[in-house]
Parts: structure tokens; C-alpha cells; sequence
């Protein structure tokens, strides 16, 4: 292969690796936009704790990412139902204004307390188990990147087969498509909102350790990320799983191409303005249905 | 609301107070944390004609402060062209390009406009952080005049200057606050907020209101931009395009009350001291704290009083009101009886 295309297939191998962990990021807010019309504008800030919590756990305690993965996600699990029976029940019947500002505000509380508490300064975790690269056909594979993907991609599946198979998950989806009817038929709704963020900020949980193998980690970490989510979920249409999985995919592609071809500068105004293009041409997403 | 007895002496007199403030108290520090709470309230009437009154959040403002801001340095330290135009013209170009991002926008509602505000700011700041001619990421430094003239915008001497230029902008954004109010405008724009398909059915044109609004509050963003460059005398994209410029207009507005005119400014004035102050005596280390605290207010008031502040005192008052009637009917129902 000529050296223009080895740096091609690179780029597009890197790209769908990043892709896999904006995919699951972007399936965990549009669980929650999905069962009761919010957008969790904390988000990002939600990973950015995900990714502190692995990083003080390893550096501690020297307990590896991937051994606290279970750890991080139970107690993101745990957070997002207190984060729901806290703030978010009370605003689910408030104006639109209210549902913004409330998880606006824990964006910004969370932001800022990460910052006080934890410094601006950029966190590295070292040596992980995952740590190096590997070569395949002269195509650097970062190893870290490589097992990030293959856990979001794992992570991604459970869920949706947790969707789709069971009671649960049918409860949930039922939820989801009409909270009034499903709570006549006897659906718990009240349970399935604190499930859904329980499930959305898992996922972030997931994302987050899987992250922290190679990404610098500073209280500012989410706002990078949570906007690149923001926009696969829009382009997948909000509330719809396989559309955010799909979605995180072509916008982790999408990026890195543009760097590639563009100026590695421009390359999250590429993101954005797919997202304006996006909403604009089809305001429901690609596979949103409304 | 019912403007009762005390309600418009207590004006003027706060009025008197505002213009005598600078005499009244001399220190450097006190001024300039004022100038910089009527600055934010003006920013956060800004806001408010769009995110208050048309119920269309915004967080990306920074874009139309950081044209403003631009658009005025730009033309004083190329052409030497006076801020005061510069500030006229930012303010058309803020104008323009509220148009160009409103129109297809407003498409959007709710959660989707205020993401697509989100991602449009940021386009905004990445150009300019990569914009050579405007000084790319290190910013334009806006070279000193001396002599203190009105003119010349700039003031070394005494702050006072800046003090009464931007009461003035308050001034002028508190009386269009007020005539949007009491205008079919401002009517159209609540009806909009309340109920947009019902707005639509009754023939009004939704997104030629709502861009009104935007427009409005863009031209009002910008001057204050103009101003902000002229009181730092140094802009960049991290300074002026920055997420937390939007995200501060939102929250002075937010707390203090949004689609109310004294909301904004009773916003400002318990957020910007706090900043001030927690900047000041706590240092860089605890830099973040104030925010902790807004993010905390903006969570609680949300959840218990989406209205802010001013939801707070009128209920307060309405309490009170019905609290002085009963002990009216209670004497009145004892004086029978005695």
C-alpha cells in the first residue's frame, strides 16, 4: 500500500474505534431523552466523573481500569437513579424551561466542583493492562482505543437485547412510547424513569472507564465529548438506540476523515454542522420517527 | 404586576442612587464589580427577549457578544473608525447573522433550538480561534488613548466614564424591556412562549416573531460586546466567544426570574458580587467556587420555582397581602362583635 493510503485506512480504523465509544455515550442520553423527553445536559459531566473515578481508583489504590469498569458503572447506575429521585422527577410535569435549566445546573455544579476539588489540570492514567499497539497489515491499532471499542460495542449490544428481550425492557420501551397507556397497563412508570437513568448513566459509566485508558482526563473532559454525543443522538433521532449506535459511528469517521482531508482544526465544525445540516433537512434524525 | 404606593418612589430612588453611585463610593474595586453587575444585567435583558420572553433558550449568545466585541476593535485598530460606530455596525452584523442563524432554527423547538445554539456558538469560536486576520487565538490588544474623551470610548483616569455609558445601555434595555411589555409585540412573543401551535392558529407568523426577538436581543448582546472590549481593552475567542459567557446571560437571567424586567437585573446583582468576591478572596485556587453555587441556586430553583427570584417575592408579597386582609376582616369582625 502507498504511504497516502496506509495513512487513509489509519485514519478511517481510528475513526470507527472513537466512533464505537461516541456510539455508546450517545445510546445512554438518548435512553433517557427516549422514556421521558429530557436531555440530560449533564452528560458530558457525568462521563467526566465516570473517568475520575477510575483514574483516583487506579492511582490510589492501583486497581486497573478494566477491573474497576464494573465498579464505575454500578455507581453511575446508582447516581443516575439518585439524580432522577432527586432533581428529575420533580421537573417531569414543569415547563420546558425548568427540564432545561435543571440539568443545566448539575452540568454546572458538577463542572465546577470537579474543578475545585480536582484542579484544572490534565490527569493521565499509566500503565494499564491494555497499555501499547498492536500491527495489523502495517496499520497501527492503538491497543487501549481497540479494547475501548470492543467494550462499547459489547455494552451497546447487552442493552439493546436488554430492550428488546425482556419484560424489563418492554416495560421500558412501552414507556417510552406512551407513559399514560403503559402506566394503565400496569407499568411501574415511576420505576422505569429511575431505570432509564440508572441504565443511561451506566452506559456513561462503561464509556468512561473504557476512556480513561487513553484519554487525558480534566474537569472540562465532558464538554468535548457531550457535544459530539449531542449530535449523534439528533442525527439518530432522539430516543432511538440503533439510530444513536449508527450515528456515533458515521460522526467518529466523520471526524477524523475531516481532519485527514480538511484541517485536523476544522474538524469538530464538521461535526456541528452536520448536526445544523441534520436537523435542519430532517429535524427527527435518521431513524427518528415522529 | 400591581404597582403599589411605595413601588414608584422606591424607583427614583434607587434611580438617584444608581447615578450617584460613583461619587457615593470611590473604590476601584466597588466600581468595577458595579460596572461589571450592569453590564451582566444588561446581557441578561438581552437574553431575556428571546429566552424570557419568546421561550426560546440560547446558549450561544457568546456569538453576538464576540461580533460585537470584534466587529468595533476590528474597525479602531484597522481604520482608526470610532468604537461608537464600530459599536452600531457590531451591532448590524449581530443583527444579520441572528437572522442567519434564526431562521432555519426556529424550526427547532425546545431542547433541539438549545442544542443547535450550543454547537453554532462553538462553530463561532473554533473561526475565530483560527481567523488570522482578527489575531487568530491570541486575540486583538485595543491600543490606549489618552485624554479620556467620550468619543474615544476609553477612560483611564476614572472608571466613572465606563460607569455611565453602561448605565445608560441599562437605562435604554430596561425602557425597551418595558415598551416590549406593554406591546403587541411582547404579547405575540408570550403567546409564542405559552402555546406555539395555538399562537399559529390565531394568525400569528411564529418565526418572524420569534427572529424579532432574536434580533432584539442579538443588537443588545453586541453592544455590550462593544463595551466589554472597550472596558478590557484586550479581546480574544477564549474571552469573548466563550461557552460561559452564554451560559452566565442564561443564568443571570434564570435566577433572577426569566420573562420579567426586573428579573435579569435582581440576577445580576446577587451572581456578579458573589463572582466578584469568591474571584477576589478565594483566589485561582477555588476560582470554580462561585459556580458551584450557581449551578446549586439554578438545580433549587428550578425544581421548587422555575420562575426565579421574582416568582419567589411575588408569592411572598401574595402571602402577605392575604395575610394583612385577614387581620383587617379579623378587626373588623371583633369590632362587631365588641
Amino acid at each position: 500500500m502507498s504511504p497516502e493510503v496506509t495513512l487513509l485506512v489509519q485514519s478511517l480504523v481510528s475513526g470507527l474505534l472513537i466512533g464505537f465509544v461516541f456510539s455508546l455515550l450517545s445510546v445512554g442520553l438518548t435512553l433517557i431523552f427516549g422514556v421521558m423527553d429530557i436531555v440530560n445536559f449533564a452528560h458530558g459531566e457525568h462521563l467526566m466523573l465516570a473517568m475520575y473515578l477510575t483514574f483516583w481508583m487506579w492511582y490510589l489504590w492501583g486497581i486497573d481500569p478494566l477491573l474497576s469498569l464494573p465498579v464505575v458503572a454500578i455507581a453511575l447506575f446508582i447516581l443516575g437513579v439518585f439524580t432522577y429521585k432527586v432533581l428529575i422527577k420533580h421537573v417531569l410535569d414543569a415547563p420546558m424551561l425548568a427540564q432545561i435549566f435543571v440539568t443545566f445546573g448539575l452540568m454546572i455544579f458538577l463542572r465546577s466542583l470537579a474543578q475545585v476539588l480536582w484542579s484544572e489540570d490534565y490527569r493521565r492514567i499509566g500503565d494499564t493492562w491494555v497499555s501499547g499497539r498492536i500491527e495489523i497489515f502495517g496499520i497501527f491499532i492503538g491497543l487501549p482505543q481497540l479494547v475501548a471499542a470492543i467494550g462499547a460495542v459489547i455494552t451497546t449490544g447487552v442493552l439493546y437485547i436488554f430492550l428488546k428481550k425482556t419484560r424489563t425492557g418492554w416495560a421500558l420501551e412501552a414507556t417510552a412510547e406512551n407513559k399514560e397507556v403503559a402506566g394503565l397497563m400496569g407499568i411501574d412508570t415511576e420505576r422505569m424513569f429511575a431505570l432509564a437513568w440508572g441504565l443511561g448513566l451506566a452506559s456513561v459509566g462503561v464509556a468512561g472507564a473504557l476512556l480513561a485508558t487513553f484519554n487525558p482526563i480534566s474537569p472540562e473532559v465532558g464538554a468535548v465529548f457531550v457535544l459530539v454525543t449531542f449530535v449523534a443522538v439528533a442525527l439518530g433521532g432522539f430516543g432511538s438506540v440503533p439510530g444513536a449506535f449508527v450515528a456515533g459511528i458515521i460522526i467518529g469517521v466523520v471526524q477524523v476523515l475531516g481532519g485527514f482531508l480538511w484541517e485536523p482544526r476544522f474538524k469538530t465544525v464538521l461535526v456541528y454542522a452536520i448536526y445544523l445540516g441534520v436537523v435542519f433537512i430532517r429535524p427527527q434524525g435518521l431513524f427518528g420517527q415522529r | 404586576m400591581r404597582t403599589s404606593r411605595w413601588q414608584i418612589p422606591a424607583l427614583l430612588a434607587l434611580i438617584l442612587f444608581l447615578i450617584a453611585f460613583p461619587y457615593l463610593f470611590t473604590q476601584p474595586f466597588l466600581q468595577r464589580t458595579m460596572i461589571l453587575i450592569i453590564m451582566w444585567s444588561v446581557l441578561g435583558l438581552a437574553w431575556n427577549f428571546l429566552g424570557g420572553y419568546a421561550g426560546q433558550v440560547s446558549f450561544g449568545h457568546a456569538i453576538f457578544f464576540g461580533l460585537g466585541a470584534y466587529t468595533s476593535t476590528y474597525l479602531f485598530t484597522e481604520y482608526g473608525i470610532s468604537p461608537w460606530l464600530g459599536m452600531i455596525a457590531g451591532a448590524v452584523v449581530a443583527v444579520i447573522v441572528s437572522a442567519i442563524i434564526g431562521w432555519p432554527s426556529f424550526r427547532l423547538a425546545g431542547h433541539y433550538f438549545a442544542i443547535a445554539t450550543i454547537a453554532a456558538g462553538e462553530i463561532f469560536a473554533i473561526i475565530f480561534r483560527n481567523w488570522k486576520t482578527v489575531g487568530g487565538a491570541v486575540g486583538i490588544y485595543i491600543p490606549i488613548v489618552r485624554g479620556d474623551k467620550l468619543i474615544d470610548f476609553q477612560f483611564h483616569d476614572s472608571k466613572i466614564g465606563y460607569y455611565y455609558i453602561i448605565l445608560a445601555m441599562l437605562g435604554l434595555a430596561a425602557l425597551t424591556t418595558y415598551a416590549l411589555e406593554r406591546n403587541r409585540i411582547g404579547y405575540y412573543l408570550k403567546a409564542i412562549r405559552e402555546d406555539p401551535d395555538a399562537a399559529r392558529s390565531l394568525g400569528i407568523n411564529v418565526t418572524l416573531y420569534k427572529m424579532y426577538a432574536m434580533a432584539l436581543s442579538a443588537a443588545f448582546t453586541a453592544i455590550v460586546g462593544t463595551f466589554y472590549a472597550q472596558f478590557v481593552l484586550y479581546i480574544s475567542p477564549n474571552t469573548v466567544f466563550a461557552l460561559n459567557i452564554s451560559i452566565q446571560m442564561a443564568l443571570v437571567a434564570i435566577l433572577g426570574g426569566t420573562g420579567t424586567l426586573a428579573g435579569p437585573i435582581i440576577g445580576a446583582a446577587v451572581l456578579i458580587p458573589m463572582a466578584e468576591y469568591t474571584r477576589v478572596y478565594l483566589g485561582g485556587r477555588a476560582g470554580g467556587l462561585h459556580l458551584v453555587v450557581y449551578g446549586l441556586l439554578i438545580m433549587i430553583i428550578s425544581v421548587y420555582q422555575p420562575g426565579g427570584l421574582m416568582a419567589i417575592y411575588k408569592q411572598w408579597r401574595q402571602k402577605e397581602t392575604a395575610r394583612k386582609m385577614q387581620q383587617v376582616t379579623d378587626a373588623a369582625a371583633a369590632g362587631k362583635e365588641g
